[in-house]
């Protein structure tokens, strides 16, 4: 029996909100950790107590967004197991592995001293604080590197192996897990995505403070510190976030085409199009703006490679599928008793493409007997929606131009010692705070979605890997997660808000607050 | 490799024990503070002296609960998939009152109007109660097996719903885990605080350490005269690499008593629980607070241990399909997997360990309403 279709699209909407709401809190916390690290570290090297009252103000807004990170948090880690019981069973050998690590390792280490950064002021020597925030910093970037490993293997699961006798993948090799490339890039691109997100929540509140002319001192060095460090995570976000890594692993490549909106392969040079509105019936993008050249040298780093088009994966998934009808015949033989050599030889030879076959499972339970039409339905599924894939990449990318832009420009005017002049800078600095959020929520459903249908690339289906659960518990749990969040949500921004306009005054040294 | 097949699914039995016994340790009384929260602080500035002495390492100690669930998934993935799906709606209720902690602790103090802080103070409390009842009552009903099964692909369904959770076996069980965690709370509260509030938590302690005492022995009858164990009838080797669907299994009375009748010196487990908890209530009364904390400690891990040795080797028996029963020999990871997990823990535990030891040094002392006062704007 395989999970009704209800079944499956709540569970990835409640999957989707848990996560997207998770990674409100993420970003900010990766990246204001380092800032706070920075901080410390020019107070333990000049003295100056502006810099100590700077780690502890910036160390409040830290905290508050902190406590969401760690709810939201819980829920994901056990999320697999209530909502994705087979997909758990069926890769748990695997993609636990990361998870238990990222416990051990990551959650231990920043969970643990966050309670000495913020308790410890008067306990600690100025070096040994410095220790601890630094503690913190490195256990949550710890966390992303796990977890991205994790949904690394996701995307491109190296190092492991069917086993029909447990009926699941089994892993073969640690170190292709750990040295996945679509992990690393995800890592710099994901990490580097959290320093932009806290440079320009320093900068942006910074700038309130400028604009309504107070705490000048203040303000002017946090800033100058989230410009410098701004800058280096901006032109990482952007250099290492191209697509360059995206022609491994079989969804990655549908991915990179449905991004491009390539509906056919093209003869290299490969254009890329920047503009455009993809139509799916015509299967053509209509009023492209197209630039020669550029899409080949950001994916492949060349101008003679060609990338594969809409059209020539699918036919390619087509005849995984047919493949994957083999494997899944075999299988059974496998399963009822059936032990001689040649049928294992014959499993062997076909098992890389079983997912494939396991795609035909949604319109039919006899996956060996399927027919024309339903192979050809199987195949258009593993296309994932051009349109939305299309337009989320390019907010994604427009977002990071604004952004450099301001950071670029506040750094220059930081070095030329006249920002505190340049309201209009500082006004978009303020007003563009929540940028860097969209680009990242953008970024994971460019990610995530365009991984659809499968939940593991190429081996596991979505529509096969929730748990067999009434629909009513999931709407149960999914209302409560939507009215929970946003309650805390609420909290949270009301907190943010009082707090970053109080300004460091709220520190209570009596130094703060006047114009 | 360095351990066998066998030996390293014997190791995992020992290892997930010991990450539930850390977890019930640690963050059991940060769970047992929040319960009692509303009770034993009469007035806000008490509240918070409740509420700092677990502030500052709350989080830390919830890590051994999220690093079980990622350490059961990575180890026994089948049982993560099966318990979690199907004690769906429990584990989501549990989510919920947790929710309540992080965003408690943080954010109470941080507005000043009363009645904010009372939204908090009932939210720690429940984020404290609820999971502390739970745990007990999933424990409770691990014993008596669970409804569900699996099909030829290893896809389980469930047939049971969260109201049968609730039965009167389940719920003592629920009562001795709360009556542990207040009583392990209210021990770890004397440590921390002093004067009225100690007080308090020493009449606490007495209470449910008598509560605790009653209960458990109460469930050990209960499960050795009226409550089905489960026995394997006959499975592949135990170094065999199998699916639950690999052998057979009978329900029969007394069966969970198989172990201790086998090995008597496992009677350890439930005489270390009982004993645990009478020197603890000595040692509070007499004001030794250090002695109580190991003492509740000890108690903590009997009992654990005294449930895990009845079922040994089941984690979770089914009731419906006992042959779909999960165990420790074929609920596992490959062996490939158990082995690197087993590096990772031998690494990186006693590194945890150590340093978390270090934090409470630097954080040892009393807290009191004149610590608060001082502090105001910067504590919780
Ligand atoms: C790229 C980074 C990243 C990503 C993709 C995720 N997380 Fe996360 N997570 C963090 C980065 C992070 C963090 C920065 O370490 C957090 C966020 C805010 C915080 O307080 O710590 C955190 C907190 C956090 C906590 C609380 C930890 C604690 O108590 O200290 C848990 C249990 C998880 N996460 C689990 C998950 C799971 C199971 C995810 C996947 C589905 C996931 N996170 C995605
Ligand atoms: C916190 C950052 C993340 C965000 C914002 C995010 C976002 C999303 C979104 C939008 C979906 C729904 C896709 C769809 O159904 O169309 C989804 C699904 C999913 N994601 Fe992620 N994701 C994140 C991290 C992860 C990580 C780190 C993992 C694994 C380690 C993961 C595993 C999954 C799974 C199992 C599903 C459900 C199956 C599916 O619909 O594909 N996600 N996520
Ligand atoms: C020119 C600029 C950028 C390019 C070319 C780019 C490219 C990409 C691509 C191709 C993905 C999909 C990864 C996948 O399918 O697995 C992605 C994901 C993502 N992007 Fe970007 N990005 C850019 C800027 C940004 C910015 C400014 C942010 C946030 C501040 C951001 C945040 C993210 C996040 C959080 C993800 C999901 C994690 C991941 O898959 O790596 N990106 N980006």
């Amino acid at each position: 029996m395989i999970p009704s279709a209800e079944l499956v699209d709540l569970s990835r909407l409640q999957f989707a909100v848990t996560a997207l709401y998770h990674f409100l809190f993420v970003p900010l916390t990766l990246g204001l950790s380092f800032l706070l690290v920075i901080m410390e570290s020019v107070y333990v090297m000049t003295g100056k107590e502006v810099y100590r009252d700077m780690t502890r103000f910036w160390g409040k807004l830290f905290g508050i967004n902190f406590a969401l990170g760690v709810t939201t948090g819980l829920t994901m880690e056990f999320q697999f197991g209530t909502n994705w019981a087979y997909y758990s069973h069926y890769v748990g050998d695997i993609f636990g592995v990361p998870l238990a690590i990222e416990g051990l390792m990551a959650f231990f280490l920043e969970s643990t001293f966050v309670g000495l950064f913020f308790f410890g002021w008067n306990k600690l020597s100025k070096v040994q604080h410095l220790m601890v925030t630094f503690l913190v910093a490195l256990g949550s970037n710890l966390s992303a590197l796990w977890i991205l490993i994790a949904n690394g293997w996701m995307q491109n699961p190296v190092g492991a192996e069917f086993n029909y006798h447990t009926m699941r993948m089994e892993m073969t090799s640690i170190t292709d897990l750990l040295f996945n490339p679509v992990a690393q890039v995800k890592f710099v691109h994901t990490v580097s995505a959290g320093y932009v997100t806290a440079s320009m929540f320093v900068l942006g509140i910074s700038a309130y403070y400028l604009l309504i002319g107070r705490d000048k001192a203040f303000a002017m060095r946090s800033i100058a510190v989230a410009a410098g460090f701004g800058l280096a995570s901006a032109l990482s976000v952007i250099v290492l976030g191209d697509a360059s890594g995206y022609t491994v692993g079989e969804v990655q490549r549908v991915k990179l085409a449905a991004i491009e909106a390539e509906w056919h392969t093209e003869k290299a040079p490969v254009a890329i199009t920047a503009f455009g509105f993809p139509n799916e019936a015509t299967q053509r993008t209509d009023y492209a703006i197209r630039i020669p050249y550029l899409l080949g040298l950001i994916a492949t780093r060349s101008v003679d490679e060609q990338i594969t088009g809409i059209a020539e994966l699918r036919e390619e998934n087509e005849a995984k599928i047919r493949n994957g009808m083999i494997a899944y015949s075999v299988l059974e033989k496998l399963r009822a008793g059936d032990a001689s050599d040649e049928t294992k030889m014959l499993f062997e030879k076909y098992k890389a493409n079983l997912g494939y076959g396991l795609l035909l499972k949604k319109y039919t339970p006899d996956v060996a007997d399927a027919t024309e039409e339903q192979i050809r339905m199987a195949s258009r599924d593993t296309i994932p929606g051009i349109a939305p894939m299309f337009w989320t990449f390019r907010i994604m990318v427009a977002i990071s131009l604004v952004i450099l832009f301001i950071i670029s420009a506040s750094f220059y005017y930081v070095a030329k010692r006249s920002i505190a002049e340049k309201k209009w800078l500082l006004k978009l600095a303020l007003y563009s705070i929540p940028l860097p959020w969209i680009a990242c929520e953008m970024g994971w459903i460019v990610a995530e979605y365009g991984r659809q249908p499968w939940t593991i690339s190429g081996i596991l289906p979505t529509r096969l890997s929730t748990s067999n659960l009434d629909p009513s518990s999931v709407y149960f749990s999914l209302a409560g997660f939507v009215g929970f969040y946003t309650l805390l949500l609420v909290a949270e921004l009301y907190l943010m808000f009082k707090y970053a306009r109080l300004g460091p005054q709220s520190l209570h040294t009596g130094q703060y607050g006047s114009a | 490799m360095l351990f066998d097949y066998e030996t390293l699914k014997l190791i995992w039995w020992l290892f997930v024990g010991v990450l539930l016994v850390g977890f019930a340790v640690t963050d059991g009384f940060d769970l047992g503070v929040g319960a009692l929260l509303p009770f034993l602080g009469k007035n806000d500035e008490e509240r918070r002296v409740i509420i700092n002495s677990v502030g500052a390492t709350w989080e830390g100690n919830q890590v051994w609960f999220v690093t079980a669930g990622g350490a059961i998934f990575a180890a026994w993935p089948i049982v993560y998939a099966t318990a979690f799906s199907g004690f769906y709606i429990a584990l989501m209720l549990t989510l919920f009152a947790l929710f309540f902690r992080p965003v408690g602790f943080d954010y109470r103090s941080k507005v000043a109007d009363p009645r904010w802080r009372s939204v908090w103070d009932w939210g720690l409390f429940a984020g404290g109660f609820v999971p502390a009842l739970i745990f007990g009552v999933a424990f409770g009903n691990l014993l008596q097996g669970v409804p569900f099964s699996f099909d030829n692909d290893l896809r389980v369904t469930y047939s049971g719903n969260f109201w049968q959770l609730l039965n009167p076996f389940g719920l003592l069980a629920g009562t001795v885990s709360l009556a542990m965690l207040l009583m392990h709370g209210s021990i770890y509260l004397q440590i921390r605080t002093e004067g009225v509030i100690a007080a308090r938590a020493r009449f606490v302690t007495r209470v449910t350490g008598a509560v605790f005492i009653l209960a458990f022995v109460l469930a050990g009858v209960w499960i050795m005269r009226g409550i089905e164990g489960y026995r394997i009838v006959t499975m592949l080797p135990a170094d065999a690499v199998s699916t639950p669907l690999d052998k057979v299994v009978e329900k029969a009375a007394g069966a969970w008593m198989d172990n201790y009748s086998g090995h008597h010196w496992l009677w350890l487990a439930p005489l270390l629980a009982i004993v645990g908890a009478l020197l603890a209530i000595v040692a509070s009364g007499t004001k030794k607070t250090i002695a109580a904390f190991i003492s509740s400690s000890v108690m903590i891990a009997g009992v654990i241990f005294t449930a895990g040795i009845a079922m040994f080797p089941f984690i979770m028996p089914s009731s419906t399909d006992p042959g779909s029963s999960l165990t420790i020999w074929d609920a596992v990871s490959s062996h490939k997997t158990l082995q690197i997990m087993f590096w990772v823990v031998v690494i990186f535990l006693p590194i945890v360990l150590a340093y978390t030891s270090w934090v409470y040094r630097v954080l040892r002392g009393k807290i009191t309403v004149e610590s608060i006062r001082a502090n105001e704007h910067n504590v919780y």
